[in-house]
């Protein structure tokens, strides 16, 4: 059955069955970072570039540690919580170490990459080498 | 890893985008009780934190058009707006909550009533 669903909420929906779709594909799955590990990430492609999302909340930029070599990108960095005297009822966050690295099936221009924390949202954004591009090649 | 809690609402809703349920941690001091939420990529303008019968409803959304002219190709979350309720005891001073965010963290902080309140009982 055809809905029609009026904007903006559309745009939600569709990028959230979208993402369902990729969910735990098997698109980085041979590489050692694999599934399960925090913080959880989305990858997304811009053109020839990749994004990298992840969701860090209450964790200061200081505490961040993001470095890029290759194709493969390693967030690390710690986050704390600390309630101090007081009488926890209930705990859902969690805290701790990470570190977790992803390896892109393409180059990095390592000194294109631009990372930005906004809103507890880490956002990574890494330009496709230049030699790694492909070539359209003319006959003679 | 944990994943994150889908809200299965009680009520039908009229919207078809998925909601979920921010991590929160409560905790208890002698003068008030905070509530902390993990609500990443919401703004201090799309929080709504309301209070009706005793019911502190709390609401985060999140702006999607940052997503647009993203493709994606590979995830291990799913995005979309949060919204949690919790039931109130009348130990709380119910117009003493004040609401703080930062970095995708909210603090609510539900200072206690009077009558709630530890006193020291003097000996005659």
């Amino acid at each position: 059955m055809a809905t029609l669903i009026a904007d903006p909420f559309e745009t939600l929906f569709n990028l959230q069955q979208a993402l369902d779709t990729f969910r735990q594909s098997g698109w980085l799955g041979s590489s050692l970072s694999g599934t399960g590990a925090y913080p959880p990430v989305n990858v997304f492609r811009k053109g020839d570039d990749f994004v990298i999302i992840t969701e860090i909340p209450g964790i200061g930029k200081s505490d961040l540690d993001i470095q890029v070599k290759n194709s493969s990108v390693r967030i690390a960095g710690s986050k704390s919580i600390d309630y101090d005297k007081g009488s926890l009822h209930r705990r859902e966050r969690s805290a701790g170490r990470f570190d977790r690295a992803v390896t892109l099936p393409v180059r990095i221009d390592a000194d294109r990459v631009k990372a930005e924390y906004r809103d507890g949202i880490l956002a990574i954004y890494l330009p496709r080498a230049e030699q790694d591009k492909p070539r359209s090649v003319k006959i003679a | 890893m944990q994943q994150k809690k889908e809200v299965t609402a009680k009520e039908e809703k009229t919207v078809p985008a998925r909601y979920f349920m921010p991590n929160t941690d409560i905790y208890e001091t002698e003068q008030a009780l905070t509530l902390v939420m993990e609500m990443p990529g919401v703004e201090k303008k799309d929080v709504l934190v309301q209070l009706e019968n005793d019911v502190l409803r709390v609401e985060g959304h999140i702006d999607f058009v940052k997503y647009e002219g993203l493709e994606p190709v590979y995830s291990e979350y799913n995005v979309g707006h949060y919204a949690r309720r919790f039931t109130l005891s009348d130990k709380i001073d119910q117009d003493g909550i004040s609401a703080e965010l930062a970095d995708g963290v909210l603090t609510l902080t539900l200072n206690k009533a009077k009558s709630a309140l530890p006193r020291r009982i003097a000996i005659s």
